[in-house]
């Protein structure tokens, strides 16, 4: 084996790392908060934007004929409200929820976080998403403006493309992803991370089976925790073909001969594996890694 | 292997004593990001926190002892949804609704009153400058205000002209979305005003002292008609809620760009977010303020013809909105809403 998987392998965690912040509860729980992504970011305002043009056109359309000839001047005056409304308060009624996401962000699975580990109060939302009347609303309504009275010149639309761009940029250029409605709000946008429980592959009871095999310390010191939970990642997902494969390369690593039931061998190595590295582990060795030295 | 299949034995036991708890609580969270908790029964309201903390203590155990990664993540997940829970919201929508009117509100406007005082002055001084322009040398007027504006209020005109846009028949077809229309425009300018501030508070200025310039010019016509108080009743009876707001959204916006330009002795970050805090609350304060301006301009303006009954009505305004921000109350510590 040569060093380039170990660096690569550093690396990957480095960057899960990066992307972590403490964010400790009164309770002394460091809740290990992940910064959403720029990508999650801009999927979620598109999915936004989108459903938000899908209401207006609703509206409009309702509104033009579903409502009777003599009634114009009301219905107009309520398109401007909902116009306004759908605008400004869309962002902020659904953060101020209590799954604090509007849908968008609920489908990309983020969410709205205070900075400070306090509350999400009412003053931030509105400040966070007031600001995003400069960053996204303001471009779009200068350039209609000018389009309406004939004044689009080339240097317009590229002015205008420009401050959306250094706006946009403004959320990768700092760590945190924050784009300038987070600084003045005092925000984060997190991962809102759901998970369901999944059933306990690494107990003793739950496969049963006489003839299992069994492996010796020798056999079980060639790895680490990364190792352990990739071996339960691909337990999980029951892809035989990955299967194969992995039992194979454990097979060859610790020399045994390459047949018999990959499943059962597989979850029979993750059991006694895991047995005793949590063993370990209520002894103070942790192994991060195969390329590390065992304690 | 005896000892690792006993150790096997206390990972899975920690998990089969504790499953239980975890699924009730992620049962309760689930009810709770659902609806609201009035739906609880006591017991629940009463398991709610025991099961929250039980699952935190899962947590800190799991992570020290378990190399299971999918039940790390699963109690990770469950914890921090449990946090937003506990801690996000601790008040019903109405109780907060209620702290804003009575506390939220007028404490951010009074935080504001040194740049509110600033915008002010700018106001004026725009308004000043354009009045001094446009009495020296009327060609000026043209230039600070755009045709269509003006409609027919020019230097110039004959003071029945004028006497009548000032007291000119209602068009009352038109009121409502004219009243509309007025919000929803000035709503918008305001909070470009505010997001704009993010700029060092230049463009907030800037755009104040620009509100000022037609202001002024109007004036210096109406003035030299021998109308101005004429105007200046027909203008403070929505005039006295409007500017006001605008000074508000201007003064917001200032208060964002001194606190990321000069951010004192915290870093600009925090410095930056206290503003927000500060300034959001204010700024749904503008928006309220404008629908009441956007209301007294469509309907009152046009319904209130006589001088003094207008001068009444927005001087009774600007009353109103100086006593509800200003006039000292009792001390209510504002860190809730």
């Amino acid at each position: 084996m040569t060093a380039a998987p170990a660096v690569g392998a550093a690396r990957q965690a480095a960057r899960r790392n990066a992307k972590q912040r403490r964010f400790v509860t009164p309770e002394g729980i460091d809740l290990q908060l992940e910064i959403a992504s720029a990508g999650l970011r801009f999927s979620a305002l598109l999915i936004d934007l989108t459903l938000m043009l899908v209401i207006l056109f609703v509206v409009t359309l309702t509104l033009v004929f579903g409502l009777p000839g003599g009634a114009g001047q009301a219905a107009l005056a309520l398109w401007l409200v909902g116009f306004f409304l759908l605008r400004n308060f869309w962002f902020i009624a659904f953060e101020l929820g209590p799954r604090a996401a509007t849908p968008g962000k609920r489908l990309v699975g983020i969410r709205v976080v205070a900075r400070d580990g306090g509350r999400l109060t009412v003053s931030s939302v509105v400040a966070r998403n007031l600001v995003r009347e400069m960053e996204i609303f303001l471009p779009f309504a200068f350039l209609a403006g000018s389009a309406e009275q004939d004044l689009v010149s080339t240097a317009t639309v590229v002015l205008a493309l420009l401050w959306t761009l250094i706006l946009s940029c403004f959320l990768l250029f700092n760590r945190d992803r924050m784009r300038m409605g987070d600084l003045i709000g005092g925000t984060w946008v997190v991962l809102a991370r759901r998970s369901k429980m999944q059933a306990d592959i690494g107990s003793a009871s739950a496969h049963p089976q006489a003839d299992e095999p069994q492996f010796t310390p020798a056999e079980l010191a060639v790895y680490g925790v990364y190792e352990l939970q990739e071996l339960e990642r691909v337990l999980r997902q029951g892809d035989n073909a990955l299967r194969r494969t992995v039992a194979d390369t454990i097979r060859t690593k610790i020399g045994r001969p390459l047949t018999g039931d990959d499943e059962q061998f597989l979850s029979a190595y993750y059991r006694q594996l895991k047995a005793r590295m949590e063993r370990d582990l209520l002894f103070g060795k942790r192994r991060a890694n195969k390329y590390e030295e065992p304690q | 292997m005896p000892a690792s299949a006993s150790v096997a034995y206390s990972t899975a036991a920690f998990r089969r004593e504790r499953e239980g708890d975890w699924q009730a609580f992620e049962a309760l969270v689930e009810r709770l990001e659902r609806g609201s908790i009035s739906r609880l029964s006591d017991e629940d309201l009463l398991a709610l926190p025991r099961l929250y903390r039980a699952t935190l203590s899962s947590l800190s155990l799991a992570r020290a002892t378990s190399l299971d990664a999918a039940l790390v993540a699963y109690l990770e997940a469950l914890s921090m949804r449990g946090y937003f829970l506990l801690y996000g919201v601790r008040e019903s929508r109405l109780a907060r609704f209620a702290r804003f009117f009575a506390v939220s509100w007028p404490a951010a406007v009074r935080s504001l009153w040194r740049e509110t005082i600033i915008i002010a002055l700018l106001l004026a001084l725009g308004t000043a400058a354009s009045w001094w322009l446009v009495a020296n040398d009327p060609a000026w007027f043209h230039a600070l205000i755009p045709a269509e504006l003006a409609s027919g209020r020019e230097p110039g005109a004959s003071a029945a002209a004028l006497r009548e846009t000032v007291y000119g028949k209602p068009d009352h077809d038109g009121l409502s979305i004219f009243a509309t229309f007025l919000f929803t425009h000035n709503s918008q300018v305001s909070i470009t005003a505010y997001a704009l501030g993010f700029a060092f508070g230049v463009p907030s200025m800037m755009l104040i002292f620009y509100q000022g310039l037609p202001l002024g010019a109007l004036l210096s016509v109406f003035w030299d008609a021998g109308l101005g108080p004429d105007f200046i009743a027909w203008l403070s009876i929505h005039g006295t809620t409007e500017l006001f707001a605008a000074i508000l959204a201007g003064a917001c916006g200032l208060r964002i760009g001194t606190a990321v330009a000069f951010p004192g002795p915290r870093d600009r970050l925090a410095a930056a977010a206290d503003a927000g805090k500060q300034s959001g609350a204010a700024m749904l304060g503008v928006i309220i303020m404008l629908l009441c301006a956007g209301l007294l301009e469509g309907f009152a303006r046009q319904l209130v013809q006589s001088m003094p009954m207008r001068f009444a009505v927005g001087g009774g305004m600007l009353a109103f909105w100086l006593a509800y921000f200003y006039v000292p109350r009792r001390a209510v510590r504002d860190t809730q809403l």
